[in-house]
């Protein structure tokens, strides 16, 4: 019958950076006081600050403010490409809604005889921001490059939960003045553009 | 006699409003001045809004206290399946009581001369006659035994909730609790003994009105100038006793969730809470008034001043109560910042760390200070 109970006194392990103390950091109390001047010293510091009317800390009151200063490769915020038409280059795939981890992404496919080459187009292409994980793999599977992430943010503080969904018209707000990968501007006629919506 | 139940029950509500206030106020002073310590910005989103109009008061998120206690009063308050459902009803209150009942013997001012202060009515004023008060719930001789007698009540509420919840965490966390209160009560007592051999009176009227002289033609002679290695003891014990960080191994939160009183909830819970931070008023209360001259000022007698070169500054009695009541408030709130600006600066404890240190280092030094102040004092007393 083996024995299972490890009756040995337990022995903490020593680690190859063990701390070395003197005997000014083992009177403890100095090294109190010194901590205590350093965070009372901060609190100071953040209080002056408030006091004469300025900012005493580091946060952004986020829907309020918003910080300026995101990294540039910072992916916050969906977008979807256009073709040089205006149309959204999505074909309704489905790709994207199948491959997201949080299942965020709907899309409702509508057919248009107009365009034979991209019969398919997404009549409703929505995004819920209060479930995305911000994961990118939409971006990574889509097979026509139609959806990408940018550096901002959706915005959509609320107190509702059904406010947090990105709809396709500020999905298509995207319109930068060149781009790698497509000729932008997209120069679409604008009639074409207003079916969607 | 009539006159004296009035003042006591004027003298009760005041006392009762204080601590309650206190308590909820220190909610908020806890948040923000974290808040402000680490570059944040602190609990700012609770508002009352003034009625049938879009003005919402905000200030500073003082109404975040009260939207907690709303949440707790509205919550449900669930039960477990106890193993003892009176301990458990009642562990909390156990834990309350006697926290509020030691601010009865700490006296919050001078003295109170009822028929001074109500001069402009003479019927009220020759009612009372030249009764005086002391500013204080209950001036009893033996006022800093019962200080410990009631903190020592304090424990077994801790242990009963932990051992009526059966529940692992609340059963371990209170016998940490235990463990943890009773060793540092003791350090607590030991460092005081000092104190009380220099005062020579555990009367905390008298200890206060000792502490209004001067030491050295300069320093005020306060506890903290005499005692000084007692009183950071003593702050020390009575942060331990108090179960705050850095000694807050009974309720640590990454271990036992929340200690013995993990299976509570609703307004019981609120109860434990409540009953933490009104005991940080009065480890600030005790403090200022062991070692801070507690309501005085230095060269402040009930008359008024009297500064040195005899310069006599004469007040009026209202004058004068109004001074040592705000004064007192003022010295409780710098000693509660202090214990908060603690409670985020330092790092928990090991619980073998928080019993060595206890038994191993905090004791022998509160007996060594005894010793020395002992000798200081039958030096003096035999020149």
């Amino acid at each position: 019958m083996t024995n299972f109970v490890d009756t040995r006194a337990y022995r903490r392990k020593t680690y190859w950076n063990e701390p070395v103390m003197g005997s000014w950091e083992r009177a403890y109390l100095f090294e109190i006081l010194r901590g205590l001047a350093i965070t009372g010293g901060v609190f100071m510091r953040n209080m002056w600050r408030w006091v004469t009317f300025r900012k005493g800390a580091l946060t952004t009151y986020y829907p309020e403010e918003r910080r300026a200063d995101y990294a540039a490769n910072n992916r916050g915020k969906h977008v979807l490409t256009q073709r040089p038409d205006g149309r959204p280059q999505c074909i309704a795939c489905n790709m994207c809604a199948t491959v997201c981890p949080a299942k965020v992404i709907e899309i409702e496919a509508a057919f248009d005889p107009t365009d034979p080459v991209h019969p398919k187009y997404p009549a409703r292409f929505e995004i819920d921001y209060s479930r995305c994980i911000f994961c990118g793999l939409c971006v990574e599977a889509c097979p026509e490059d139609a959806i990408r992430m940018v550096k901002d943010v959706p915005n959509l503080p609320s107190t509702d939960r059904h406010d947090m969904w990105l709809k396709l018209p500020e999905l298509l707000s995207w319109n930068p003045q060149s781009d790698v990968a497509k000729p932008y501007p997209p120069a679409g006629a604008p009639a074409q553009r207003s079916r969607l919506s | 006699m009539l006159q004296d139940l009035v003042i006591s029950i004027v003298y009760i509500t005041y006392a009762v409003t204080v601590l309650l206030l206190f308590g909820t106020v220190l909610t908020w002073v806890e948040r923000k001045q974290a808040a402000v310590m680490s570059d944040r910005i602190g609990a700012n989103r609770a508002y009352l809004r003034i009625p049938f109009t879009q003005v919402k008061l905000v200030w500073w998120g003082l109404f975040h206290g009260l939207a907690d206690g709303l949440k707790m009063m509205l919550k449900e308050d669930f039960k477990p399946n106890a193993y003892d459902r009176f301990a458990y009803a009642i562990a909390p209150w156990v834990v309350f009581t006697p926290i509020l009942l030691v601010f009865a013997v700490i006296p919050f001012g001078g003295t109170l001369e009822p028929g001074r202060l109500l001069h402009a009515f003479p019927a009220a004023a020759s009612w009372f006659g030249d009764r005086t008060y002391p500013l204080q719930i209950a001036s009893l001789d033996a006022g800093l035994l019962i200080v410990f007698a009631f903190g020592g009540i304090a424990i077994i509420g801790a242990m009963l909730a932990g051992w009526s919840s059966s529940n692992k965490f609340s059963l371990l966390g209170a016998l940490r609790a235990g463990s943890q209160m009773i060793s540092y009560e003791l350090v607590m007592a030991l460092t005081l003994l000092g104190l009380i051999l220099i005062y020579g009176t555990v009367d905390l009227n008298d200890i206060v009105r000792r502490q209004s002289g001067i030491l050295l033609g300069f320093v005020p002679a306060w506890g903290v100038f005499l005692q000084p290695f007692a009183a950071i003891l003593f702050l020390t014990a009575a942060i331990a006793e108090n179960k705050r960080i850095p000694f807050d191994l009974p309720e640590a939160e990454s271990e036992l969730i929340a200690g013995y009183f993990t299976e509570y909830s609703a307004m019981k819970m609120g109860l434990f809470m409540f009953a933490e931070f009104i005991e940080i008023a009065i480890v600030g209360a005790l403090f200022t008034t062991l070692f801070l001259g507690g309501y005085n000022l230095p060269y402040m007698n009930d008359a008024g001043f009297l500064f040195p070169g005899d310069v006599d500054v004469r007040m009026s009695h209202g004058a004068v109560v109004v001074t040592q009541l705000v004064v007192f408030l003022v010295k409780v709130l710098v000693m509660c910042s202090f214990q908060i600006l603690i409670r985020w600066t330092l790092p928990r404890f090991r619980y073998d760390q928080l019993l060595r240190f206890a038994w191993r280092f905090m004791l022998p030094l509160a007996l060594a200070n005894l010793v020395v102040t002992v000798l200081i004092v039958w030096a003096l007393k035999s020149l």
